[in-house]
This record gives structure tokens, sequence and C-alpha cells, in this order.
């Protein structure tokens, strides 16, 4: 039997067809996704031995981590698809549920997802609508809960006709402002949502299980954090692409491994900065990308940066920090409490969503000092309202810095590229020069 | 020291060789659908003369790079040192080419240290002025001179609000029809040009001097629609498509 898509190592067609994927679509999608990841990340020089796993996660993105949901599903356990790092992940685990950041970052179905959406709508939103209107996401097939939040204006719609076609969306309302109104909606909504959990997977959330959870969740956000801190060093460790990809896989690969797995990375990566090994030469210009999340697979500003002989240093991004800066305070002993501790740490994230969002100032600056970065990339996706608006905020708190600043806008498609390695070449060029004087 | 510096650009491409910073030569052709063997023939020259160092840029920069191994840097680095061998006072360039707007700001050494570029989409920049000109029935020359007869500061009376090329073609179509004489509607349709690139000036800032680089600065309507929104003059020199070859050169001399 012929190997199906990016290389995978069984052939998962039987298994594909049960989910109700659109095969023919799906194998293209597989195809193009493996030649991609084979000119972008397989081409990679001076890459660490720990990046194997990542890897393979990748080759069986839609294989072996799929099996593994099929059989918790039937085991009996429930799969919750998330869009948002405000959704709490730990209440998912907690009541025995498998939490899955759903993929929105591939330029998938857009032509399906038009006929529901103006064409005006950010590429994140008509992916998640086009990758199950074109039968190619086996996780939003596999979820028995999607849940939304009031993030945006665009998603918040487009959750109502998310629902429409799947009749599984759940939404979480998020409110914009930190007050204490703000924080008190919030925290009943996190309780409404413990509620809906228990209801579903019929397993009742106990201190116990929310501590399990929490210990989990923590764990892996302290890798990561460890992951982030490494990045600070001269020559960097690891490139931009090779952690942005390992943010990317934190949302769906099974949380425990993956822990374990970047953990042994990170160890590696301590040796590396212990032999001054890098992926690229001492003194290669640094960059830190600020802004709108990039889900998997949308590699694109890295791979233009990165091509052009720059390191990214760091994300100050829902797919970066935002999803792992702060721990959940593990000091609660009774269900109520753990829900206070987890609104309490949710609202700690700085999304462009809140006004005002100050916190997100100070991050921008706190990273672009601790990473050591030269410069600083805003990257909006085009129609990302919140964050194309907070590109201005940004550029005043970075100017203050005297610290270079580029705003990108774009999208998933590749007809911009020739503009946009015109603007990060002369913005590097730029760079360079002060980096040499 | 014999050098060159080659532009490849979305409509032409630009070769210009100097000796010892001097310019011996400059010449352009169009990008075509070969724009490899254009470059090859143009390197190739006429004359015996040959150049020991080239520096490519422009949007077909990597051609060259990947086929000829020669180094590239990006046009608004380029740009940047040829505006500013040709001006030694200019602080603020607006270089508007085939596909692309940029305004750069430069300090007191020339050194890049900020800069706007359109996004994707190339409403006002010379391809866009091709296409109205043809909608209007000018040849591209007699449309860049079409504003000599209003009176300057006047304005156009008539807006043209669409920059998407396709929405503002569909505009004057509309505005033909209505019986509006062409010369009114080419006056407006290079305001609003002017208006699109402000946007982009505003974010920069202008220090003097301004300086007018790319093809459309041979466009005497544009810059004197230019030069009124922003209440200065503008710099234009004899050959204002040449510059980011020329300081392609210039870095291929050092």
């Amino acid at each position: 039997m012929q190997c199906k898509g990016g290389g995978m190592a069984k052939d998962y067609t039987q298994m594909w067809s049960n989910i109700g994927l659109n095969l023919k679509a799906h194998d293209g999608l597989m195809a193009v996704l493996g030649d991609a990841y084979k000119n972008i990340y397989l081409a990679q020089k001076n890459r660490p031995r720990g990046m194997d796993y990542f890897d393979f996660v990748i080759s069986e993105v839609h294989g072996l981590r799929i099996e593994e949901i099929v059989n918790a599903k039937e085991s009996g356990k429930k799969v919750v698809g998330t869009f948002c790092v405000y959704v709490p992940e730990e209440l998912v685990l907690a009541a025995g549920g498998v939490c899955i950041g759903l993929c929105a970052g591939a330029d998938v179905g857009a032509d399906e997802a038009e006929k529901f959406v103006p064409r005006n709508t950010c590429a994140l939103i008509k992916a998640f609508l086009g990758f199950k209107l074109a039968g190619l996401c086996p996780y939003v097939e596999l979820t028995d809960l999607i849940v939304g939040e009031t993030t945006c204006d665009g998603k918040k719609k487009a959750y109502e006709i998310f629902d429409e076609i799947t009749k599984k969306v759940y939404v979480m309302e998020l409110p914009h402002k930190k007050g204490d109104d703000g924080r008190k909606m919030w925290r009943n909504e996190i309780k409404r949502f413990a509620d809906k959990l228990e209801a579903l997977t019929g397993n009742k959330i106990t201190p116990e299980t929310l501590l399990e959870a929490s210990k989990i969740v923590n764990a892996k956000r302290k890798a990561l954090q460890r992951l982030s801190a490494l990045r600070a060093a001269d020559p960097a460790p690891i490139s931009g692409l090779d952690a942005l990809l390992i943010s990317q896989v934190s949302f769906y690969d099974d949380p425990v491994r993956f822990t374990a797995k970047t953990n042994e990375l990170c160890d590696e990566l301590e040796a590396r900065i212990k032999e001054e090994t890098g992926v690229a030469a001492k003194g290669r210009p640094r960059l830190l990308i600020s802004g709108s999340p990039m889900a998997i697979p949308n590699w694109k500003l890295h791979a233009i940066i990165e091509g052009n002989g720059a390191t990214v240093v760091g994300e100050e991004s829902c797919v970066g920090e935002r999803n792992f800066r702060t721990l959940l305070d593990e000091n609660f002993s009774s269900v109520e409490q753990g829900i206070d501790k987890l609104s309490e740490r949710s609202l700690t994230v700085d999304c462009a969503c809140f006004t005002p969002n100050n916190e997100r100032l100070d991050n921008i600056v706190e990273m672009t000092k601790r990473l050591n970065a030269h410069g600083v990339i805003h990257y909006a996706l085009q129609f990302c309202t919140p964050y194309m608006m907070e590109a201005y905020k940004a550029k005043k708190a970075v100017d203050d810095m005297k610290v270079p600043f580029l705003r990108i806008e774009t999208d998933y498609s590749m007809e911009d590229m020739g503009q946009l390695t015109t603007r990060i070449g002369a913005f590097l060029e730029m760079i360079q020069t002060r980096v040499n004087a | 020291l014999i050098v060159a510096g080659i532009d490849i650009g979305s409509r032409y491409i630009k070769f210009v060789l100097t000796e010892e910073g001097s310019l011996i030569s400059a010449e352009k052709r169009e990008t075509g659908h070969d724009p490899l063997n254009t470059c090859r023939d143009l390197i190739a020259g006429k004359t015996s003369i040959k150049p020991e160092r080239i520096v490519a840029t422009g949007y077909g920069r990597y051609l060259l790079e990947v086929h000829g191994n020669i180094p590239t840097i990006t046009e608004i680095k380029a740009v940047a040192r040829g505006a500013k061998a040709v001006f030694s006072s200019c602080r603020t360039i607006v270089d508007i080419g085939g596909q692309d707007t940029k305004v750069i700001a430069l300090d007191d050494c020339g050194m890049v240290t900020g800069f706007e570029m359109n996004d994707r989409c190339a409403a006002g920049t010379g391809k866009f002025l091709e296409i109205m000109a043809r909608t209007l029935g000018y040849s591209i020359e007699e449309f860049g001179n079409v504003c000599y007869c209003r009176p300057p500061g006047l304005g156009s009376t008539i807006k043209i609000n669409s920059m998407c090329t396709v929405f503002a073609e569909s505009e004057v179509v509309g505005l033909i029809a209505k019986g509006i004489p062409r010369d009114e509607i080419a006056a407006a349709i290079h305001d609003s040009i002017a208006g699109r690139v402000m946007s982009l000036i505003r974010r920069v800032g202008t220090d003097d001097d301004v300086i007018f680089a790319g093809g459309c600065a041979r466009n005497a309507c544009l810059a004197l629609s230019l030069s009124e929104k922003l209440n200065k003059k503008i710099h234009i020199g004899e050959t204002p498509e040449m510059l980011a070859a020329l300081g392609a050169a210039l870095y291929a001399a050092s």
C-alpha cells in the first residue's frame, strides 16, 4: 500500500474516510503541506536534534495524533475544540476531556467560506470555516464541543454561522475591559463552562482532578517558558521557525508527551548555548514578532525573515508568550476557588480585544529587552482590526526604546511575497547598519 | 574600477555603469517576459567595457542572485544611496515605480531611518497610471503633461474616490459617460494618486530636501500635485528612474 500524504508511516485512508473527510482534497492538502514543510523546515541548517520529534508530529499531523484521539473517543472521552487561549484547557482535562486547539492557519476553502462571510474577513476566520466546509480538518470532525469566544466581532458572528454548520458550538462571553464587572462576568462564564463540560462528559470536576489538570498544563507552560528564555542567547540555539512550530504543536499534541519532548529539546539547547552553537553565526540580526496569532501551518513571516538573514527570537502572540506567560496559581482547595484562579489567570492575557491594553505594550518592551531583539515587526492579519489598530501604540512603545519597528498587514496568500520580501529586506538592511555601527 | 548596478523593476530593467563613482552609461529596457536574458544582454553591453563587480536590486533581484551569483540589495537601500549621491541634501525620498510606492526617510549621512511602502495593491503606482491613460486614450507622455491646462493650486473639480485599479477604471468610465472632459478626469486621477501617496508620506515625515524618484517622477502632473499637497518644492533629477540602479552601482564599488 502506497503511503499517503507527507510521508506518513501508515495508510490512514480508512480512518479519514470514517471521520468523513473529503479524501481527494485531503490528499492534495497533505501533499502541499508535506512539500511546504520540506522546503521551509527540513531545508534549515544547524537544527537541534530534538526537532526530530516535532518533525515526526507534523508528518503525522492528521495521522497518529488523530488515531490517538479516535481511540480516546472510543474509550468514552469527549473531545473539545478551542480557538483561543482564554478558554481554560485545565477545565477540559479536569472533566476527563481531550482539548485541541483547532487549526486555522492555511488558505483553505476560502471560496466555500465566502459563501457565508464577506471577502473582507480575516484569514483565520475564513480558514476555520474553510477547513470545515472543505472537509479537510479531522480535528473539527472529531470534536464533541467547539468552544468559541467573543474576542472580536468577526469571530463572534462567524461562530453563529459555524454553529449552523456544525451544531456543536458553545460561546464564552469574554469581557473587553478588565474592571470589577468584567472580572465577575468572566468568572461566571468559566463556571458556566465547567458546568457545560460536566454535562458533556458526565464527569464531575473535583478539586483533585482540577489540580492534576493544572499541574499538566502548568508543566507545559513552564517548558514553553524555558524554551522562550533560551532564545535570548546569541547565537540563538534554535530558529524562530522551529520555536514557532513548537508553539503551534502545543495546541494539539498530547500535553504530557509534548512537555517531556520540549524539555528534552531544551536540555539540548542549553548544551548548545554552552558550546556557543547556534542556528547561525553570532551577531545575526534578531527580531521580535508581535501581533496576531500564527496558527499552524502559517509560517509565512518567519520563513521570509529567516530566509533573508535574520533570526526570529520571540513571538509576542497568542501562538507565543501570551499563551504561556503566566502560570495558574495551584493554591486552591475547592473547585470554586480553582475557578477563581482560572479566571484571574486568563485575564492576565493581553489580547488587543481589551481596552485599555497597556500590559501588552509593557510586554513588548520587556520581551524586546529580554530577548535582545534588534527590531520589532508588528504582524497583523489583514482585517484583524484590534491588532491593526494597536500597531499605532505598539510603534510608539518601540520607538521610545529607539528600536526599529516595521508594521506588516498580510494574510495567508502568497501574492504579496515580493512586496513583503522587499520591506523586510530593507528593514534588515537598516538594522544591519545599526548593528555594525 | 568599473562597476555596474542593475535594477530589475516590474516594468523596466535599468542598468548603470560607473567608474570611480562617475557615471559612464545608463540604459533601460522593458522587463517583458524574459528578464533574465534582458539582464544578460544589458550586462554584456555593446562595447568592450565590462564591469568588475555588479550589484542587483529591484523586484527581480533574486533572479540574478540565483542565476548569476550576483549580490543583491533592496531597492530601498539602493535608491537611498543613489538619491544621496545626486542630491547631497536629500532627507526624504518619494519613489513611485511600476508597482510600488515607497517613502523613505534618511539621516544626515544618507542612512535609511524609516520607510513606508504600499502593500500588495498596486493602486497609485505606474501600472495604475498606464491603465488610466489607456482608458482615456492618452499616450503615457501626454497623460503626464495634461495638468498644464489647469491653473496651479486650483486642483481638479471632480474627484476619483476609488484607489483600486479595477474600481477606479469603472469610476473613470462613469465620468466619461457623464460627458466630463478627459483632461479634467486625468487631473483628478493624478490628484487622487498624490493624495494616496500623502498618507504614506505623513507616516514617515518630510524633512527637506524631498526627492521624487522612480519612473513616475517623469510625470509632471503628479509632481505638481504632490508638490502642492506637500506645500514644498520637490526635487527631480534628469533620470529619476535610474537612481536605484546608480545606488546599486555605488554599493558595487564599495
